[in-house]
């Protein structure tokens, strides 16, 4: 046992989790914790401008790092302002822990200034939140929030610690290993139901495999590619699983959903069974819940027992973490399997399905279009370089047409869509693996509301790029108006301001405006050499749309291909 | 599946549709935020509660929840797969109704001004094996223990003499025999 401060005592604690940086900023309730921070040599602070960010932050470093990022926030509108990247972690199950300082114990309740139930307002958004009374309590509480927001099915937990707390000095001690009655993350899969799920799968004609983002979230890269090449099943993904899969792989058939690619959309109806792997059958991912799957068989695979007939019922379900049910699965197959032909039905109905829309679907003539700059974006841009996004057009291009080719290495706000988080992201993500290019693809109206960031970008040396496809407008939104309210636009537009490359260079960063492909070239490889953050600034016409697409509502089969 | 042994114990039919009444027990972290917990997530998630109990267990650190619902089964699979979920939740079980004793306490006080009205009342009340807690020149509380569907009955029984207050406490319930 040591005698110590709360606050010193959380720092201890995170530096025995292995934090090596946080993503923070200061407020009247958590002066003693910054306080603390000051000796912790080992431990990276990152001052955010915005709380959100840095919630995004810890988000973005937690997904590619694959474990808990950290943030920190004083009480009342420093915690409120987390809220926002906390459900959005919670929505995609990113593991956060975020810390924020509450008012003194004997001001609580007491409307104090500063003062707000943040554990009230965090409750529907994190899988716990915790509210030490003593500091004492620290040590075991930081030890629990990182074995919940890290195991099962990850995501964000809060600990809210009231200021005399921190300042309390008690004798510490640190556990080693921590159980939590009522939390049993960690489930072996049932052998008699992967025994089902290869019985189906191994009878299917037309199989199909539907990858979610627990894939990604459980590193199943090579077993759902060995899975996928053993039976020959074509692999579509979700929108959160993209990149759980190479897209440039001869079985890869891209996203489904609403804006998903037109041949997966088009095969998953044509199939006779599904494997969902860590996928939760979201209404943007499957459209209609009672349309989806109809007369298929479906075998659903994840950790999280809730997501077994929460949107789908279905023919079987395995639970457990989806890495080890794929590899008893894989084991269990026969030895030797002969399915490498490419000229079954099956095959050879996705081959005409692929050629079909290659076809079928027309770009815009002008020289500069969103699906040319991303295709120009992927051609440059190594296999290993992280991308995300931010919400809206500039999301749904990503997810049409720029090919993941390195497993893991593409995140986004799938579940909330939140707008002003690729940013942040994309900075925590650069804290997490400095050493490869690092991308937000952008617009103009989601790069708006967190482009403070560049500060930190520039300041705290993590440079990345912001691929701003700029069309003056909420694009998504005007999209909206013109498809289903006749045109008529309110509040979209932008009006070009700021201007984007000033904002870069006023904040120290490299902006670049382009016209051409040529430019946009010469720009990108600029920015993967320079040692600062760049904003490529990339005009977009205002009235291009998003195609193909599954209007809300309605199911795949309703997929409208152009205007 | 947690919901296969489930039997219920009162149906009601609304718009045609038969809506069991299913009870379950849960075995919760007794500290504080843990009921604002399981009542958020009810809200949370369109769950609909007809009562929900708190209170001791045998063990110290633990309380029971008894929640009563009436949904479908898909829904009542998802209110259980949702609650186990919830970390301070320990256990959850749907009680088999048949094998279940299960009770509600009901204190009713009612307008009984007049001595005929007492007289029927106290009669109704030994038949139900009611208790009667209060007489006063105007009222009468009576206490009741039992079923809902009990409590339903005695408080149709005597809705017309004038309940001028009501408090029920919802459903408590424990298994029959050793828990396996």
């Amino acid at each position: 046992m040591v005698e110590m401060t709360g606050a010193k005592a959380l720092i201890c604690a995170l530096e025995k989790e292995g934090v090596d940086v946080v993503f923070g900023l200061p407020g009247g309730a958590n002066l003693p914790i910054y306080d603390a921070l000051v000796d912790a040599s080992a431990l990276r602070h990152i001052l955010v401008r915005h709380e959100q960010s840095a919630a995004h932050m810890a988000d973005g470093y937690a997904r590619i790092k694959r474990k808990a990022g950290v943030c920190f926030a004083t009480s009342g509108p420093g915690a409120t302002n987390l809220v926002t990247g906390i459900a959005t972690a919670y929505s995609d199950s990113s593991p956060i822990v975020a810390v924020t300082g509450q008012v003194q114990s004997s001001m609580i309740g007491k409307d104090a200034f500063q003062e707000t139930d943040i554990i009230g307002v965090a409750n529907p958004c994190t899988k716990y939140a915790f509210q030490p009374r003593t500091a004492s309590e620290i040590p075991e509480t930081v030890k629990k929030s990182f074995y919940i927001a890290e195991s099962g099915r990850p995501g964000p937990v809060l600990i809210d610690i009231p200021k005399d707390v921190q300042q309390e000095s008690a004798d510490m001690t640190f556990p080693e290993l921590i159980k939590v009655r009522g939390y049993n993350p960690v489930v072996d899969a049932d052998l008699s139901q992967i025994g089902k799920a290869e019985q189906i799968l191994l009878k299917a004609e037309r199989p199909i495999i539907m990858a979610g983002g627990g894939v990604i979230l459980s590193g199943a890269f090579s077993e759902l590619q060995a899975l996928s090449e053993l039976l020959m099943i074509p692999v579509v993904t979700t929108f959160k699983g993209k990149g759980a899969f190479p897209e440039n792989h001869p079985l890869a058939m891209g996203p489904i959903g609403m804006h998903g690619h037109a041949e997966a959309n088009k095969i998953i109806l044509e199939a006779d069974c599904i494997v969902a792997v860590g996928a939760r059958f979201s209404d943007r991912s499957v459209g209609r819940f009672d349309e989806f799957g109809k007369g298929m068989n479906i075998i659903h695979m994840d950790v999280d027992p809730a997501e077994i007939g929460k949107n789908k019922s279905v023919d079987v379900a395995v639970i457990g973490d989806v890495r080890s049910s794929l590899r008893t699965l894989i084991k269990m197959l026969p030895k030797k399997i002969v399915r490498n032909d490419t000229d079954t039905p099956w095959m050879k109905r996705r081959k005409e399905l692929i050629d079909y829309y290659a076809e079928a679907l027309k770009d815009y003539s002008r020289e500069l279009t969103a699906k040319k700059a991303l295709k120009k974006l992927r051609e440059i841009l190594p296999a290993n370089a992280i991308t995300t996004t931010e919400v809206g057009q500039c999301q749904m291009w990503t997810s049409l047409h720029f090919d993941v080719i390195s497993p893991g290495t593409f995140f986004s706000s799938t579940g909330l869509g939140t707008m002003g988080f690729g940013f942040p992201a994309s900075i925590g993500a650069k804290a997490a693996r400095p050493v490869v290019p690092v991308v937000d693809i952008a617009g103009d109206g989601s790069f708006n509301m967190t482009e403070n960031s560049l500060a930190v970008s520039v300041l705290d040396n993590l440079p990345v790029i912001v691929f701003l496809m700029n069309n003056y407008m909420l694009g998504m939104v005007a999209q909206w108006q013109r498809t289903f309210y006749n045109r008529r636009y309110m509040g979209v537009h932008q009006h070009n301001c700021p201007d984007y490359t000033k904002i870069a260079e006023a904040y120290g960063a490299q902006g670049i405006k382009v016209q051409s492909l040529e430019e946009l070239e010469k720009a990108i490889k600029s920015a993967l050499k320079t040692e600062v953050a760049t904003v490529i600034d990339i005009p977009i016409d205002p009235e291009e749309d998003v195609y193909p697409f599954v209007a809300p509502g309605t199911g795949l089969k309703d997929m409208v291909t152009g205007a | 599946m947690s919901t296969a042994t489930a039997t219920t114990t009162t149906t009601t039919i609304a718009n045609g549709k038969i809506t069991p009444l299913y009870i379950l027990s849960a075995l919760v972290e007794d500290k504080p935020g843990v009921l604002f917990r399981v009542t958020n997530l009810f809200r949370a998630r369109n769950f609909n509660i007809e009562s929900i109990t708190v209170g001791s267990t045998e063990q110290a650190d633990l309380s029971r929840m008894t929640i009563t619902t009436k949904s479908d089964e898909k829904t009542l699979d998802q209110l259980v797969k949702q609650l186990k979920k919830l970390i301070d939740v320990v256990e959850v079980k749907v009680l088999d109704t048949g094998n279940t004793v299960y009770r509600e306490l009901a204190l009713i006080k009612m307008r009984a001004g007049d001595p005929t009205t007492r007289m029927e009342i106290t009669n109704f009340a030994s038949i139900f094996r009611a208790n009667i807690l209060d007489i006063g020149k105007e009222t009468i509380i009576v206490e009741l223990t039992g079923t809902p569907d009990k409590i339903d009955a005695f408080k149709n029984l005597v809705d017309h003499y004038g309940i001028t207050q009501l408090a029920r406490t919802g459903v408590s319930a424990l298994p029959r025999g050793v828990e396996v």
